[in-house]
């Protein structure tokens, strides 16, 4: 049998490096391989490119370069900026306010501190995803020291209004962190406007590499070192500096800031069609995640009566590479905390599909998954003793 | 997720899919809040499983442990039948992955719960066979 063609549509777990991005990186592993601390010149050099990446990487956002701290991947930015806070400012208050449906990096790190004794308001947010700043703003209580709610979700890609959560934070003078990994490269950030005080960014997601990722923290906020050790992030994380991986991360965050009016253009109309497609020929599916206000590149389905894992692994054996919030592919019992959180019973969540678009995504191999995802799961539901006999008639005429 | 080419294989062509009418034993265990669920139907003659057939809502492991465990029984005498175990299964799929051995006990429990609803009907258990039986009682979720 032939091989199927693979096609990659999971971006939301990770990108392929760009080739202009691997073109800047491979010359300072080996040619410009300078530790920037060195005096000499192969050490001022990479010095110079770190320098001149930090300056790229706070032009992507507005932000000074001082604010920037290169860490090594959005988890690490996650910790630094809730455990710091919580340690930082621990004597002031023990109270962080959060969402039900923030990515693990940031929910199992205020488990974390719950477990120290810290108390933590989880928000519920609404059958789109969406948290409600109101409902922001009637958490807070004199001993709250941060706000964490994330920029956009991982999962079904609903793009929080972190504006407004950030200026009602600003009033009442707490600490608002959000955690950009998933927006970052695909929705319009500057830090002027949006009223953070720390942001997680992770290199990986948009086309950068892996071991890369970096935390803004505004002027004038004080976070305890991450790492004890040499000057380096000026004295807050010690450590040789990831030169070639900081250097591509900035290449392809400006690369990718730079193309954002077409490749969001671009795959908005992509997604709306693959989107509007699947529901028309695959009775019994939801769309999770809200409808507009959605990453440009994510699409998020629950088809009823099938699980999700087996969905992954038909498509994977027809040459699709997705991802799913069933329990099977969580490594858990539970399905997905994301979907849970939008109100979705297990057995609906237990049946998701993640597919999320990429810059090499074209629209001739979604139209093909249209007609492969529908088998799939037809297929799938004729096995299915959750499917009521009555449905499988129409459903297999249809697909005879 | 890696999984053998026989469970590939029962995943992508399950045998014995279905229902069958007028079945002499039915048995359907799991549930849909844990994410997976067996039925299994039996057709009997003179204390042989002349047809089984499955239906199976849950992952790949789970549909092809339900295929195989289907093809196992069949033409088996009873007693036979309910010596079946999830390992056998897993075995003849060429092994699964350790985190995916308790989909395997879904398929063991929804022969053993069909053939347990035939036993009592037709008055078959006795104090050599019940502890066959046992197994029933444990939560496949709890055999990780």
């Amino acid at each position: 049998m032939q091989k199927p063609k693979r096609v990659y549509l999971d971006h939301a777990a990770t990108t392929p490096v760009r080739k202009e991005v691997l073109d800047v990186m491979l010359p300072l592993f080996s040619e410009q391989f300078g530790n920037p601390s060195s005096f000499y010149q192969t050490g001022q050099e990479a010095q110079r490119l770190l320098t001149q990446a930090r300056q790229t990487v706070a032009d992507c956002i507005h932000a000074d370069p001082r604010e920037i701290f290169f860490t090594s991947c959005g988890t690490e930015s996650d910790n630094w900026a809730i455990k710091g806070t919580a340690e930082a400012l621990k004597k002031k208050g023990r109270h962080i306010i959060t969402s039900q449906i923030e990515h693990h990096a940031v929910l199992h790190t205020c488990q974390t501190l719950e477990k120290q004794g810290f108390d933590v308001t989880w928000l519920p947010v609404d059958t789109n995803g969406l948290v409600d700043p109101e409902a922001v703003r009637q958490a807070i209580r004199p001993d709250t020291i941060l706000v964490s709610i994330m920029m956009a979700n991982n999962e079904i890609g609903t793009i929080e209004p972190v504006e407004t959560i950030g200026s009602i934070c600003r009033e009442q003078k707490i600490l608002f962190h959000t955690d950009a990994v998933q927006a970052a490269g695909s929705v319009p950030i500057d830090v002027r406007t949006l009223g953070a005080d720390m942001i997680s960014f992770s290199a990986h997601k948009l086309y950068g590499p892996k071991g890369v990722g970096a935390l803004y923290v505004r002027k004038g906020v004080r976070l305890p070192n991450l790492l004890d050790g040499g000057a380096q992030e000026n004295n807050r994380r010690g450590g040789t500096e990831n030169v070639a991986g900081i250097v591509g991360f900035a290449h392809a965050f400006k690369l990718a800031v730079s193309e954002m009016p077409v490749t969001s253009q671009r795959l908005t109309m992509m997604r709306n069609d693959f989107i509007k497609s699947v529901m028309a020929a695959i009775p019994d599916t939801r769309l999770n995640g809200h409808p507009v206000q959605r990453l440009p590149n994510n699409v998020n389905f629950s088809f009823k009566y099938i699980e999700g894992e087996s969905i992954l692994l038909m498509l994977d054996h027809f040459g699709y590479e997705c991802s799913s919030g069933s329990a099977c592919t969580s490594g858990s019992l539970d399905p997905s905390h994301v979907l849970l959180g939008i109100g979705l019973p297990h057995e609906i969540a237990h049946g998701s599909l993640r597919v999320t678009l990429g810059r090499e995504t074209e629209a001739e191999d979604l139209s093909r998954m249209v007609g492969d995802l529908s088998k799939i799961v037809a297929r799938l539901r004729e096995l299915s003793p959750l499917y009521p006999a009555d449905r499988q008639q129409t459903d297999l005429n249809q697909h005879v | 997720m890696q999984y053998s080419d026989q469970v590939m294989d029962h995943f992508m062509n399950p045998r014995n899919v279905g229902e069958i009418e007028n079945a002499d034993a039915s048995g359907t265990v799991g549930n849909a809040k844990c994410g997976d669920i067996m039925k299994v139907t039996l057709k009997i003659e003179d204390g042989v499983i002349v047809d089984a057939k499955f239906k199976t809502f849950g992952c790949g492991s789970a549909i092809a442990t339900s295929s195989m465990a289907t093809e196992m029984i069949k033409g088996k005498k009873l007693d036979e039948a309910l010596r079946l175990t999830n390992k056998a299964v897993a075995e003849a799929l060429g092994g699964l992955p350790p985190i995916k051995m308790h989909c395997s006990l879904l398929a063991e429990q929804a022969v053993k719960s069909a053939l347990l609803a035939y036993y009592k009907e037709h008055d078959l258990i006795t104090d050599e066979n019940k502890h066959l039986f046992d197994k029933l009682d444990e939560d496949a979720h709890d055999a990780h």
